[in-house]
């Protein structure tokens, strides 16, 4: 139950961090969600064994967290929060991979556990740009992101409402589980069926809810489609913004960086 | 100006899992009256209300809205001029921020930007919400959340104002904010409520209803001091017109 409302709480932290006004915070929505994107794709799109090239991708979330107020402490632990599912999806990697690919020292290592750690800075480097895209922009305005850019607006107004009725949902199963647990003694009726029970009476309740949500609507004149009014503007420091990102993802993407410098570095000594 | 007028003539309606809610009803409401529809639960309120703005067609008999019938055609029409408030403003207040959501009406008319943008403001502004205009609904206290509820609504400018339950879950003070910001309403208005004292200090007239007819319709002080009319519809005298427990009073002398 705790875990719920942490995991409420949590989302409400979001939102306020969202409402910053800083100069990264200011940006337009669409500047910061297209340059995600275009992050999340050049990082993805690198092969397989690959490690130091990756590495300074890292600059991207942090300068925006920097720039953007976020605490980075709080960040992180969101992203342990969803790690064990990289770790999983990578963990077999080193049973299965045992080609031996470099030394370190006297320790082999082998491209499993090479394609093992690329898997986990890639997760970080994604879900990191990510949740700043959330913590710098706002849920809504990433919706209206997208709207903007073209993505169909059923899939839009799906998001908004999801996000928009999670806290109901959220407090509607609080009070479920509270009075369920108020109830039970000794594990008795804490079990599978009534669990059962009290999902079919959240979705019931969800339906009615949703009813009369749609009566609420259709009483505004709500014919099928979402009009929002606001004032979008798409300057010239949001073009910046893109380009110049765009351009550094790219250079890293095509120069290893770290290699560069490291041979730089063993030219000057030699 | 006979846009403000409701009139109902022998309203049925049957609900599909065979529940007769409404068993025919007829009442007249005209330009700038204050009524309080009131019973006990399941007398048909709800059913009623519903029925204003066209949430729901009625069976049989005839509701007029203004100069139109109540018909698929007239519904663009009948819903700009009745605005109606729910019951939980969680099921009104559906959009990102409290400025998306008050704008929500006037966009969906089809209303050039300036003009929306000055009917939110106008709106905010007469329910005293104006601070909370780039707020997410979901972060208000409940008085806030109904005032924004009404907020959205009258940015429509309707000429009738119904309103299921207005001040339930509200603490006293909010309650009483509530109620002397309707009071400054000119609008037509409606009121289901179970919230007697607020009838008693908004509603010139009363409709009772019980299981689903209309078992009196008059002015709400006499209503209210019919003791047997009260009973027998599952209600009571407002505790303003019941006698101090404290200070003493004869009971039986309080509705006399």
């Amino acid at each position: 139950m705790s875990s719920i409302s942490t995991h409420a709480y949590d989302l409400g932290t979001m939102d306020r961090l969202s409402r910053q006004d800083t100069s990264v915070h200011r940006l337009d929505g669409r500047a910061k969600l297209l340059t995600t994107l275009v992050f999340i794709v050049t990082v993805v799109s690198f092969g397989r064994y690959e490690v130091s090239a990756m590495i300074p991708f890292f600059i991207y979330p942090l300068v925006l967290c920097s720039l953007g107020n976020i605490p980075l402490v709080y960040l992180v632990r969101k992203i342990i929060v969803v790690a064990p599912f990289a770790i999983l999806v990578g963990i077999f990697n080193p049973i299965i991979d045992r080609q031996i690919l470099t030394t370190l020292g006297s320790a082999q290592i082998s491209g499993g556990w090479i394609s093992f750690i690329s898997i986990l800075i890639r997760f970080t480097l994604t879900v990191w740009a990510a949740l700043t895209l959330v913590a710098i922009t706002g849920f809504n305005a990433v919706c209206a992101a997208l709207e903007k850019l073209g993505v169909p607006r059923v899939f839009v107004v799906q998001l908004m409402f999801l996000y928009r009725y999670l806290f109901v949902l959220i407090d509607e199963s609080l009070r479920l589980v509270r009075a369920r647990s108020l109830r039970s003694f000794n594990g008795k009726g804490s079990g599978i069926r009534t669990f059962g029970s009290m999902v079919g009476h959240l979705l019931l309740r969800t339906l009615d809810r949703a009813q009369r949500i749609h009566q609420a609507m259709s009483c505004r004149g709500f014919s099928g489609e979402i009009r929002v009014l606001r004032p979008a503007s798409f300057g010239l420091g949001d073009v910046a913004y893109v380009l110049g990102w765009s351009v550094l993802f790219v250079g890293l993407r095509l120069f290893n960086l770290p290699h560069l410098i490291g041979n730089g570095l063993t030219r000057l000594f030699a | 100006m006979s846009h403000h007028i409701i009139e109902a003539k022998d309203l049925r309606y049957i609900y599909p899992d065979g529940t007769s809610a409404l068993q025919g009803i007829s009442f007249r409401i005209t330009h700038g009256e204050s009524v309080a529809v009131i019973g006990a639960n399941g007398a048909g309120k709800s059913t009623l209300l519903q029925h204003l703005n066209g949430c729901l067609f009625p069976q049989s008999g005839t509701l007029r809205i203004g100069d139109s019938p109540l018909t698929k055609d007239t519904l663009t029409l009948i819903r700009r001029t009745v605005g109606m408030v729910f019951q939980d403003p969680d099921d009104q207040l559906f959009m990102p921020t409290v400025f998306d959501d008050v704008a929500f009406g006037p966009l969906n008319l089809g209303l050039p930007p300036q003009e929306v943008e000055s009917r939110v403001n106008r709106a905010l502004e007469i329910v005293g919400a104006t601070h909370l205009r780039e707020r997410p609904p979901y972060k208000l206290s409940g008085g806030e959340k109904r005032a924004v509820s009404i907020a959205t609504v009258l940015s429509m400018s309707p000429d009738i104002l119904v309103m299921d339950e207005p001040t339930s879950n509200l603490d006293p003070r909010s309650r009483r904010l509530l109620i002397e910001m309707l009071k400054t309403f000119k609008h037509t208005k409606i009121f289901a409520t179970h919230d007697l004292d607020l009838v008693l200090d908004l509603c010139e007239r009363s409709i009772v209803l019980k299981q689903g007819l209309v078992v009196a319709d008059g002015p709400t002080v006499e209503i209210m001091n019919d003791q047997a009319l009260l009973e027998d519809s599952r209600l009571e005298k407002p505790f303003r017109l019941q006698s101090c427990p404290i200070c003493g009073g004869a009971k039986a002398n309080a509705g006399s």
